[in-house]
């Protein structure tokens, strides 16, 4: 995935035209039905021709303002206000556990990512806030476009899963939302003259530790899991 | 908010155990804001000897930019790292420290060590540069991702003597002494960060080490420092300690560890890295051998970690949202973000025991979770001091691994009621008879402990009586005592607070070890061999034999040394 967006061109634009899914926050949005879950690599090949074919998509942070000032990029804004929307999604299933009767094991392990990514969230509001930057609204979170978003159809998969089958299928998927943010990290240190705010360098260089490790953390519970 | 911590549901498990949150009954607890020193205190058993302003080259509200980092210290020397450079400050006067130098040098986040005349810089950030200036990096060539070294022979001017690049930069760093041979130092480099383009720095790949047997992530970099020859320091080779850790064809797990604790008595090292707490035998330096690995579900990032004195065992803390979160809320839970103490088998193995959390709920314009602190050299106890970030700096007692106990604090209230500004004490350390304390935004603050219940005057006396050199917290030094009278009388005091022998044995002790110090020579001799011969004997019957092993083993040095 990270080839593919380096070869599409450089620094965050690319990235948004390389990216998978749409957020799954409603039902039916038209074009999502083409794109299949699960696997990364078809995922991306379907996503570069719809992207071709969507003179929007690249325009994957949905035409929010972004501008460059002291000490930051607008590659920095938009990796911030993509990550909101990105972690938006991640609370969304992570509030799901309690509904689809989750084991403790994901249970807890949602519940952490849900404090940590809504106090994230609040601090890249704040980041954006204070240089003036604009703030994804509703809307626009559920409209933008990142890599690991998880499609409306997994999400409803996800709605319909029980117990262990839901375990599975929520770890399964929240890797890849996790490689996505990784992704997304990348993408933000290859741009020229990114992260070097200290704030941004310090938050960017944390959620990609974090969220590596919580990989790590996933990939144990799935080997706990019953097998299928 | 945090309805679910389903816990109470789960008889048996480790949050179980500890289940809590933080209180309102406590005086930390709703403290009014201010910056610099005007915020509203509170203390225990510990008093603010002084408050020194960040100098003004770092005197900014500009968040982390410059915000102040961890402390190191050599003779009168504080050496004091900055997100923007660092400071050396003399404190001969604790009352009144002075700074000596400020140098500006942008890192993030500027851990130092200190080791004779070499001050090791961590540098981290893609704005750090090679020639430490502050205005960022536009050409790749320009930037210096990893350890600095400055020669800081005259305190006054430091200067630059070498920058040891590294692939992904070096969050933290830690010394760890060539066992045998004393010219060499190697400095362990810690961090997660992102790995440097090839472009920028020829060999530097990421990826799995299955995709690329030299990635530079999953390791440790190791750098050698000749130290007659500090230019020559290089990294000449890194330890591959998490392999095995993930399931095969992993895409997570640990990439790094976000700091290290030598404990260079025991040839030991703890890691605390990423989802993992590991213990690695550093008896060959080059060649890091992984004994245990301990991961818990609660504990989201293993940050850094103190040793006992004895190597038996280890506080690890969580540093959960990275410092820059409020984790000490009503509802945050105890198991998270604060302290795990674990136990080290003969054989390396790792036991958990408990957690500990500073226990006062603080706001949520106050990040604060577990960071930085050391041992106070109390003999015969456990205790450590330890920074919270907003939550302040306390003090517990941990010799019984299972039951930690908060005896200290020192606490203020936020720096702003309305925004999060990033404060408070990015660690705390004992070091001479003080506590340093670095806060983030404040400056430099110096505690004091007070007798109290939990720590006696004589306990105080005989931990001011070990004096160190040197101190890097995260190389941490084995503590020894002089044979001295206070210290026998710290086990002593011990002895009569856990009811370890009978109280009229105590009181006799007492009497016995008074008439001693007043006597003199041979006089003073016998009578101390003979308080040896009787606490030999009381200790077979004693409650708290192996303390009373410990005060007749102080007697007799005393009785020697007389």
């Amino acid at each position: 995935m990270k080839a593919h967006g380096q070869r599409v061109g450089g620094g965050l634009g690319a990235l948004l035209v390389l990216v998978a899914v749409v957020s799954g926050c409603g039902q039916g949005d038209p074009g999502d039905a083409a794109l299949p879950a699960g696997d990364p690599s078809a995922t991306a090949e379907v996503t570069d021709e719809a992207a071709e074919q969507d003179p929007h998509a690249q325009h994957g942070h949905d035409g929010l303002p972004a501008t460059a000032g002291p000490g930051y990029t607008v590659d920095d804004v938009r990796f911030m206000q993509m990550m909101i929307a990105h972690h938006d999604q991640a609370l969304r299933m992570a509030r799901m556990t309690s509904e689809q009767g989750a084991g403790l094991e994901v249970s807890q392990f949602s519940e952490r990512i849900d404090i940590s990514q809504q106090d994230e969230i609040r601090f890249m509001e704040r980041w954006l806030d204070e240089r003036d930057q604009a703030i994804p609204g509703e809307d626009e979170r559920h409209a933008m476009r990142m890599p690991g978003m998880v499609s409306p159809e997994d999400f409803q998969r996800l709605g319909e899963a029980r117990g262990p089958e839901f375990d599975r299928l929520f770890l399964n998927l929240m890797i890849e939302h996790h490689v996505g943010a990784l992704e997304m990290v990348d993408e933000l240190f290859a741009s020229p003259g990114a992260a070097q705010d200290s704030e941004l360098f310090q938050f960017a260089t944390d959620v990609g530790a974090d969220q590596m490790d919580e990989i790590g953390i996933m990939e144990r519970l799935i080997d706990r899991l019953q097998p299928a | 908010m945090l309805g679910l911590f389903v816990l109470a549901a789960v008889p048996g498990s480790l949050l179980a155990q500890g289940a809590g949150t933080a209180t309102h009954d406590d005086p930390r607890a709703g403290l009014d804001a201010g910056e610099a020193n005007s915020a509203e205190q509170a203390a225990w058993n510990m008093d603010l000897v002084s408050w020194t302003p960040k100098p003004i080259p770092f005197d900014s509200t500009g968040g982390l930019t410059y915000a102040s980092s961890d402390l190191a210290f050599r003779g009168n020397y504080v050496y004091q790292g900055n997100f923007s450079g660092f400071t050396i400050w003399d404190v001969s006067n604790p009352a009144g420290p002075e700074v000596l130098n400020t140098t500006l040098c942008a890192t993030d986040q500027g851990d130092p060590s200190i080791y004779g005349n070499l001050l090791f810089i961590s540098a981290e950030s893609n704005r750090a540069r090679i020639d430490c200036g502050i205005q960022g990096v536009e050409d790749g060539a320009d930037r210096m991702r990893g350890v600095r070294i400055f020669d800081v022979s005259d305190p006054r001017n430091p200067t630059l003597v070498k920058n040891v690049q590294t692939c992904r930069g070096s969050h933290t760093h830690t010394l760890v002494p060539h066992p045998t041979d004393s010219g060499v130092v190697y400095v362990y480099v810690g961090g997660s960060s992102g790995v440097r383009s090839a472009d920028e720095m020829p060999g530097c790949a990421s990826g799995s080490v299955e995709e690329d047997p030299n990635t530079a992530q999953f390791r440790v970099d190791i750098i050698r420092v000749p130290l007659s020859n500090p230019e020559a320091a290089e990294v000449v080779t890194y330890g591959r300690i998490f392999e095995g850790l993930q399931p095969v064809g992993s895409r997570g797990g640990p990439s790094g560890c976000h700091d290290l604790t030598a404990y260079p008595e025991y040839n030991l090292i703890a890691g605390a890295c990423g989802s993992y707490g590991l213990l690695l035998d550093a008896s060959d330096p080059e060649n890091p051998v992984r004994l245990d690995a301990l991961s818990d579900e609660n504990f989201s990032l293993w940050h850094t970690a103190v040793f006992d004195n004895h190597a038996t065992s280890v506080v690890f803390t969580d540093e959960w949202g990275g410092g820059t979160q409020p984790r000490c809320r009503e509802g945050d839970p105890f198991e998270l973000g604060g302290n795990t103490i674990l136990g080290i088998g003969t054989d390396g193995s790792f036991t958990q025991h408990s957690y500990f959390k500073m226990p006062a709920v603080q706001t949520d314009t106050e990040n604060c979770v577990s960071h930085n602190g050391g041992l106070i050299p109390i003999p015969g106890r456990d205790i450590m001091v330890q920074g919270w970030y907003q939550g302040g700096v306390n003090v517990f007692d941990f010799t019984d691994p299972g039951d930690p106990v908060e005896i200290a604090f020192f606490d203020r209230g936020p720096l702003s009621t309305e925004n999060l500004i990033i404060g408070g004490s990015w660690g705390a350390y004992w070091y001479n008879g003080y506590i340093y304390s670095s806060d983030l935004a404040r400056g430099l603050d110096v505690l004091e402990m007070v007798p109290s219940e939990h720590l006696t005057e004589n306990e105080l006396e005989a931990a001011k009586l070990v004096m160190m050199e040197e101190y890097n917290p995260q190389s941490q030094p084995h503590l020894t005592w002089p044979a001295a009278f206070p210290v026998a009388r710290a086990y002593l005091d011990q002895l009569i607070r856990n009811e370890g022998l009978p109280a009229a044995r105590t009181s006799a002790i007492g009497s016995t070890l008074d008439a001693a110090e007043a006597a003199s020579g041979a006089d003073r001799r016998t009578q101390l061999n003979a308080l040896a011969s009787e606490l030999d004997s009381d200790a077979a019957d004693a409650r708290d034999a192996d303390r009373v092993r410990a005060l007749a083993a102080v007697v007799r040095d005393l009785a020697n040394a007389s």
